[in-house]
């Protein structure tokens, strides 16, 4: 580790610090109903919104009438740009003629769920795939969508904490409108300007032909790049403009446009920490929350930062520099950028699957094998550490009722959090959600790594079809087996797409795969092809699982807290405003993690570690 | 709970006029009025012909150019192809192609065998399209392409230290230097002094 990249981690965590508590009291106002500066602009038109879709904003929602607000908005919005993407051929803004040839029904379906659970995941190659309306209309729309609902349920489980004997938890439509107008609009109308001066394109002319300096010829594609590109990092969406999302210089042309594009991955996230606290009417409860998740942060940063620096010695030991030295990065630079560097590098790739971003300025699977297991743990424990915008609150309080129950069990009194006694019933839903999210995860990844379906139809299999993932993908049942291409022709199933990386690495890819449709992260260890049937089915399912089937749970426990009695705080009562709540919570979020996934990670990033340095190649 | 059916489709609609037509049409308007050059892809005019953007590597290949790092991106710097290699770390494909770079590298520049390589020079980007080198790379290929152009070597050497990006305020990222405003100045040079 160089000190230049030390200290660039700290001062991004300093900055984060900082601007915690400005948000996060800005944020409350906006969720209590309080006066804004923004008001007498956006009132009369947050109004005007109610009054259009037949909204009455003083309606308070019971949890069930609240999930299903959410619901049938989420569906609405996936049915919608299923049939947007199918339709792009006869839609505008398309210079390029993309059609449904480049989007088949699998990866439409997986797309659309994709970006409506806001994880992102893009199984297609954007520039040979979608449409600038696409792009702008059809996919977008959920970096807002998806962020707000995330807000709005993260708020929801507050209010079940703070109220007493209550019937409702809020109204879907006023969190969903309010969290957009007054908070991700403001901020973006500000941040993508500043990401055009940078450099970011915002166009919508066609590609741009031209002959280099050299003599040969280059396509560079444009776009209304920028807009897309705030919101998908302040939105903590992560799908990229481009395949090769924010290491593409026109995504992120400049270290401080990275700079700030971190920053505004974990800024609602901070921020929702500090509303948490100031809505229970006890900061302090806010920023335990914060400490622990600033620990797990620091600790994946460093961990990360050092494995990557130290390189690969596979590659060292053909002369080529992996200690960093005045003009040259060194360390494991295959698949980074030069104006990233490793530090930076490292830091984008914790802070986007800390948060359920996703969005990536370097290749993870090209990161050695632990500097690679930080992302797929970050993932794994629910990113609960900030986490995704209104989803990493609301899990890391899941965590927190499940660490007052522990505490509960082991001094023997009634756990409480907040004066709401935690009972059977928050529990249970407690530990539905993390057995949900292990069972996705895990079951779908054992599946895909053991499955060789028998072949459907001799002779319809398509040869090797598939070079890269964004090729037309035929639908036909056949095609869920390929034949490799070989002569006799060797039938396989879905591990036929790791075939970039045999091994543990093979391994590890499907894993992430999984890890990150069911956390709904959206970033990839990339090498493995999974524009195929299977693929874009099974991950659109892990995705949907991952998504709704926490939300509900999640809203069912705000329902039922919100219902309670207030118990008084007394001398039986665990403090979880105390550096020994913080370390409580670290405990169970790392040991649930640790217990459920460490035989998966032996099986990829832990044997692969060792293998590289005993020199083994695959 | 069939009362919320409504709400829910006006919303959607509602919300993608909003997000999806208002807001990116206000930003395109107010960005191109701002900042034209960044909002059309930053692209650099020679001769009246547009050359290519200064965000977007380029290939270069002979002798008489500063070579940009290796590109997974298609057949190489094809930005309709943008991304990077994948390649984990025990892959063989990837550290048989590292060593091929490596010999290479180091006999176009005449350095001795297992003379020691910048990181950056035999890897692949994450985008495929890296528009910049580090500056011990430029400086190593200097020798090189000063040979090719019969220009002094303390030339090409100030032209790199021009062309140099320093850490933005002194801290972020990494000194970088981009190899086609490096090109371009030598191609100006080149010019300037057959006249």
């Amino acid at each position: 580790m160089t000190t230049n990249g030390v200290w660039q981690i700290l001062i991004y965590f300093l900055i984060v610090l900082a601007l915690t508590k400005p948000i996060g009291i800005y944020m409350a106002r906006v969720f209590t109903g309080e006066h804004t500066w923004l008001d007498p602009i956006l009132k009369p038109v947050e109004r005007l919104f109610y009054h259009i879709c037949g909204v009455d904003p003083d309606q308070d929602m019971r949890w069930t009438t609240y999930a299903y607000a959410l619901l049938m908005f989420s569906a609405g919005g996936l049915l919608l740009t299923y049939a947007l993407l199918r339709l792009q051929g006869y839609l505008p803004f398309n210079p390029q003629h993309f059609g449904a040839k480049q989007m088949p029904p699998d990866l439409a379906f997986n797309t659309a769920v994709s970006f409506t659970s806001n994880t992102n995941w893009q199984s297609y190659v954007p520039e040979r795939t979608v449409s600038y309306f696409s792009n702008m209309v059809s996919l977008a729309i959920h970096n807002w969508m998806s962020a707000a609902t995330g807000i709005a349920v993260a708020i929801a489980l507050i209010r079940g904490l703070v109220r007493r004997s209550a019937q409702g938890i809020g109204n879907f439509w006023v969190d969903l409108m309010r969290a957009t107008l007054y908070i991700l609009l403001p901020i973006c109308l500000v941040y993508s300007l500043f990401l055009v001066w940078q450099g970011v394109p915002q166009n919508f002319s066609h590609s741009i032909q031209v002959t280099t300096l050299s003599g040969s010829k280059q396509t560079i594609p444009q776009g209304p790049v920028a807009s897309q590109e705030a919101i998908k990092m302040l939105g903590t969406n992560g799908g990229g403009f481009f395949n090769a999302n924010s290491a593409h210089p026109y995504e992120n042309p400049t270290p401080l446009s990275n700079f700030i594009e971190m920053i505004s991955i974990f800024l609602i996230p901070a921020g929702l920490t500090y509303t948490f606290g100031k809505m229970v009417g006890n900061t302090r409860q806010g920023w335990t929350i914060f400490t622990a998740m600033s620990v797990l942060f620091l600790a994946g940063a460093f961990t990360c930062y050092h494995f990557e620096q130290s390189g690969n010695p596979n590659i060292a030991r053909l002369g080529v520099e992996t200690r960093a030295s005045v003009g040259q990065p060194g360390g494991n630079m295959e698949g980074k950028e030069v104006r990233f560097g490793i530090a930076d590098s490292a830091l984008f790739a914790t802070v986007t699957t800390d948060a359920s971003c996703g969005a990536v300025n370097s290749m993870h699977d090209s990161f050695t094998p632990l500097g690679g297991m930080v992302p797929l743990f970050n993932i794994m424990i629910g990113e609960v550490i900030f986490g995704g915008v209104g989803a990493g609150l609301y899990g890391m309080l899941i965590f927190a009722i499940l660490a007052i129950f522990i505490a509960g069990l082991m001094v023997g009194r009634t756990p409480e959090y907040l004066g709401k006694k935690i009972e059977q019933y928050e529990v249970k839903m407690a530990t539905m959600i993390v057995l949900i999210l292990a069972a996705d995860i895990l079951c779908f990844t054992a599946l895909s790594t053991n499955l060789t379906l028998p072949i459907g139809r001799s002779g319809s299999a398509a040869a090797k079809t598939h070079s890269g993932s964004g090729a037309s993908s035929s639908s036909s049942l056949a095609s869920w087996n390929r034949v490799d291409g070989s002569n006799p022709p060797i039938y396989e199933g879905a591990t036929w797409n790791n075939v970039n990386n045999p091994g543990a690495h093979g391994f590890s890819e499907i894993l992430y795969a999984y890890t990150s449709a069911t956390g709904n992260n959206g970033s990839a260890f990339a090498g493995i092809t999974t524009d195929t049937p299977y693929y874009n089915l099974t991950l659109g399912l892990a995705m949907l699982i991952g998504r709704f089937l926490m939300i509900i749970p999640v809203l069912a426990i705000a329902g039922s807290l919100a219902a309670k009695k207030y118990v008084p705080v007394s001398a039986g009562t665990f403090p979880t405003d105390s550096g020994t709540f913080v370390m409580l919570l670290i405990g169970v979020v790392i040991i649930v993690g640790a217990l459920t996934f460490f035989p998966a990670l032996a099986l990829g990033p832990i044997v692969e570690h060792f293998q590289m340095l005993s020199g083994m190649r695959f | 709970m069939l009362k919320q059916l409504r709400p829910a489709i006006l919303m959607v609609v509602v919300m993608t006029v909003l997000t999806g037509f208002i807001y990116p049409f206000v930003i395109t308007g107010i960005a191109q009025a701002l900042f034209p050059k960044q909002a059309n892809g930053s692209l650099i005019r020679r001769h009246g012909r547009l050359v290519g953007s200064r965000l977007i590597g380029q290939n270069f290949t002979g002798p008489e150019w500063f070579h940009p790092r290796p590109s997974a991106a298609g057949s190489g710097y094809d930005a309709t192809q943008s991304g990077g290699s994948n390649l984990g770390p025990t892959n063989r494909l990837l550290i048989g192609r590292v060593r091929q770079l490596a010999q290479q590298y180091r006999k176009e520049n005449g350095l001795p065998p297992n003379a020691p390589i910048p990181s950056d020079a035999v890897t692949e980007s994450a985008s495929g399209l890296d528009p910049d080198i580090s500056p011990a790379n430029a400086r190593i290929q200097a020798a090189r392409v000063a040979r090719a152009r019969g220009l002094p070597i303390g030339t090409v050497k100030g032209l790199i230290a021009r062309c140099t990006r320093d850490r933005t305020l002194g801290l972020l990222g990494e000194p970088r230097v981009n190899v086609l405003e490096l090109n371009l100045a030598l191609a100006r040079l080149s010019r300037n002094q057959r006249k």
